[in-house]
């Protein structure tokens, strides 16, 4: 791996940490609680960019299956937050 | 290792390509993610994530796919099931959300548009 490389993906990792650190910001300073639920969902989709970013940096397939599986929860638990804003229940 | 990988340094274009990608759709994530603590309302904030969501992820599965692909010899379309996914769920979870949101503000009294009475 040249440098070139090295460094564009730590450049990548810094964004994406300092992404990560703004939805916590918000996540914990939320006004309101849609307001949290979105924040945590912008720290699921940047967790799960992190993953891909690592799966590079590493030369291993294996963060992909972790990716998927951050964007699948991310996606369920999102959707049952924001159902459970809207009725007072998750399932009804 | 499988023998059938570059063990040694890739191709230095292939290098560029996917560091340009990488940096490019992880600074599209930091400025989303910047503008949800920035902007002042939920409802201008709930605009700001998507870019990550969009943009972001098509540019780091476009690092993903030309660096495995070289790698590997052959077309690796693994990550294109990432991007579908969250092209997919991503909507979904902001209308939800919307919608929430436009729910929890009538019942507060704010500022929003009336309910459609149906």
């Amino acid at each position: 791996m040249t440098p070139i490389l090295f460094w564009a993906l730590k450049g990548a990792l810094f964004l994406l940490a300092v992404a990560m650190l703004c939805a916590v910001w918000r996540l914990l300073i939320g006004p309101s609680a849609q307001d949290r639920v979105m924040a945590l969902d912008c720290l699921y989709i940047n967790g799960m960019l992190m993953m891909l970013v690592l799966g590079i940096n590493y030369t291993s397939n294996v963060y992909f299956e972790a990716a998927m599986l951050i964007a699948l929860f991310g996606f369920v638990s999102s959707t049952a937050l924001a159902k459970f804003l809207l009725r007072g229940e998750v399932i009804e | 290792m499988t023998p059938d990988f570059i063990v040694g340094p890739l191709p230095i274009w292939a290098e560029i390509l996917t560091g340009f990608f990488a940096v490019l759709g992880a600074a599209f994530a930091a400025v989303g993610s910047f503008g949800l603590v920035r902007l002042p309302t939920f409802f201008r904030r709930i605009h700001a994530p998507t870019l990550g969501a969009t943009a972001g992820v098509w540019c780091l599965t476009i690092a993903t796919i030309v660096y495995f692909s070289v790698q590997g010899y052959s077309l690796f379309l693994h990550a294109v099931l990432i991007t579908l996914f969250v092209a997919l769920t991503a909507p979904v979870t902001t209308i939800f959300l919307m919608r929430a949101a436009l729910f929890r503000e009538r019942q507060k009294g704010g500022d929003v548009p009336p309910a459609a009475d149906d």
